[in-house]
């Protein structure tokens, strides 16, 4: 959880740091050329290297991976299948207990209460009308046993159910053609995925996790599970749901992880 | 050009040495940050020789860096091969070869007159580090996209079996340049060749 965290940017004064080392090396070299080139290669850049590494604190080497970024998004939703399907394991498989992993604590997991509960869909659809957890209950329900893999490495296997995300964006007369499906959540947790992968047969609005009513520390009311995206793209505790053409970031992408996000 | 006047390094080669050896300096060091998020052994690699700063900047670094390596060895593959370099440089190689090298190498009986052969040592470790490299782009395709690259995935015996096949030929490749940099030290105009050329 901690690695998960950005660190705030170490306190040091670089310009001044330079300053410095740069009055040392006047003082011991004599030949004005060699001092020039010593003090050429005095560097933000080179000392960021001796200071633990923090390049990506340099606001250039930023903007640069950033970009790389965006354009390992457009690759990837070039490789994406959209019939290709993740592999499902039997039940026997199943991780337990299954980790619980979110930007907080377990004690601090949201209650949603079920009664006044109600999901909100709005953008680019046809039918704005909120959702009771019945009604999304009522509707063809499928379940998966999928690997779900962690921007952080580890894996782990379980076994989610609830209503194929295509039909709910079908019945709701979701814009089909439009680029993203934006989450909004109890716990301020917000994230965005493409539409190709909103409609990937395995991609579920789920309801229940092994079986029983999705408890509270694996994200209810529901969350969309997508075995073709990493752990932090499927957004637990889901409160609203919305369609657009406007880049909608998250809460971990806004931060440097990368915004597609598919294995 | 006739041999002695032609560079022991083609500049092609020389170019493509140094990218590769940034690409898997950013390779390695954003690796073991990464590794670090989710530790499969018993120890972690001291943040102070990563690169990134946390598990996101260290993402950003190696999904970059992974364009870099991809790109430049499939240039050096190519011309390696277009130009024969491949054969006429790395083999043949045979087991008996590299016993008797290695022997010699290690009585210090090793000759270095000719910079543009290679003995039947280095032939062995030069092709090994090119196999190395592939398969590390390879499990590290299955660990960016397992379900895309569904063959490859079900080849590394799944998702958690190819972080331990990533992790394995990283430890390989930093044996490798731990050698090689030890060699390098030994007979140091190995250096000025792969930067002048000559």
């Amino acid at each position: 959880m901690s690695e998960k965290r950005r660190p705030p940017l170490p306190g040091l004064d670089g310009p001044a740091i330079l300053r410095e080392a740069g009055k040392l090396l006047d003082k011991r070299v004599e030949q004005p050329a060699r001092r020039a080139f010593l003090r050429r290669g005095l560097t933000l850049g080179g000392l960021a290297m001796l200071s633990g590494c923090s390049l990506s604190d340099d606001e250039h080497v930023e903007q640069a991976l950033s970009a790389v970024s965006r354009f390992n998004d457009r690759v990837q939703g070039w490789i994406f299948d959209p019939n290709k399907l993740a592999p499902t394991y039997p039940e026997s498989m199943i991780t337990r207990p299954f980790p619980f992993n979110a930007f907080y604590g377990i004690d601090d997991v949201p209650q949603v209460d079920e009664d006044s509960f109600r999901l909100e869909v709005t953008g680019l659809v046809a039918d704005k009308r909120r959702w009771r957890l019945d009604e999304l209950r009522a509707m063809a329900q499928v379940d998966q046993v999928t690997r779900h893999i962690c921007v952080e490495g580890w894996s782990a296997i379980g076994k989610w159910g609830g209503v194929p995300f295509s039909d709910f964006l079908k019945r709701v007369g979701a814009d089909l053609s439009a680029r993203y499906v934006g989450f909004k959540c109890a716990d301020d947790y917000y994230t965005s995925i493409d539409m190709p992968t909103a409609l990937h047969p395995q991609t579920i609005l789920a309801l229940t996790y092994d079986g029983r009513t999705l408890p509270p520390e694996y994200g209810f009311p529901m969350k969309l599970r997508m075995p073709t995206k990493l752990g932090y793209k499927n957004p637990k505790h889901i409160q609203a749901i919305f369609v657009t053409n406007t880049y909608p970031g998250g809460y971990w992408e806004d931060q440097g992880y990368n915004w597609f996000g598919g294995s | 050009m006739p041999p002695q006047i032609a560079p022991i390094h083609p500049a092609w080669l020389r170019v493509a040495h140094w990218l590769n050896a940034l690409a898997v300096v950013i390779m390695v060091m954003s690796g073991w940050r990464i590794y670090n998020a989710a530790p499969f052994f018993a120890f972690t690699f001291p943040n102070g020789i990563t690169l990134g700063g946390w598990l996101g900047g260290a993402l950003q670094w190696h999904f970059a860096g992974m364009w870099l390596l991809f790109f430049n060895g499939l240039f050096y593959l190519a011309m390696n091969i277009a130009t024969g370099r491949l054969w006429r440089k790395f083999l043949p190689v045979s087991a008996g070869g590299v016993a008797r090298d290695l022997v010699s190498a290690l009585r210090g009986r090793l000759s270095h007159a000719d910079p543009r052969r290679y003995n039947q040592v280095q032939r062995l470790a030069y092709l090994f580090v090119m196999a190395d490299i592939a398969v590390l782009i390879l499990s590290g395709l299955v660990l960016w996209k397992s379900v895309q690259f569904d063959l490859l995935r079900e080849l590394m015996v799944g998702y958690e079996a190819a972080r331990r096949v990533h992790f394995v030929a990283m430890a390989l490749l930093v044996a490798f340049v731990a050698v090689h940099l030890a060699m390098v030290a030994l007979v140091p105009r190995s250096l000025l060749a792969m930067i002048r050329g000559k």
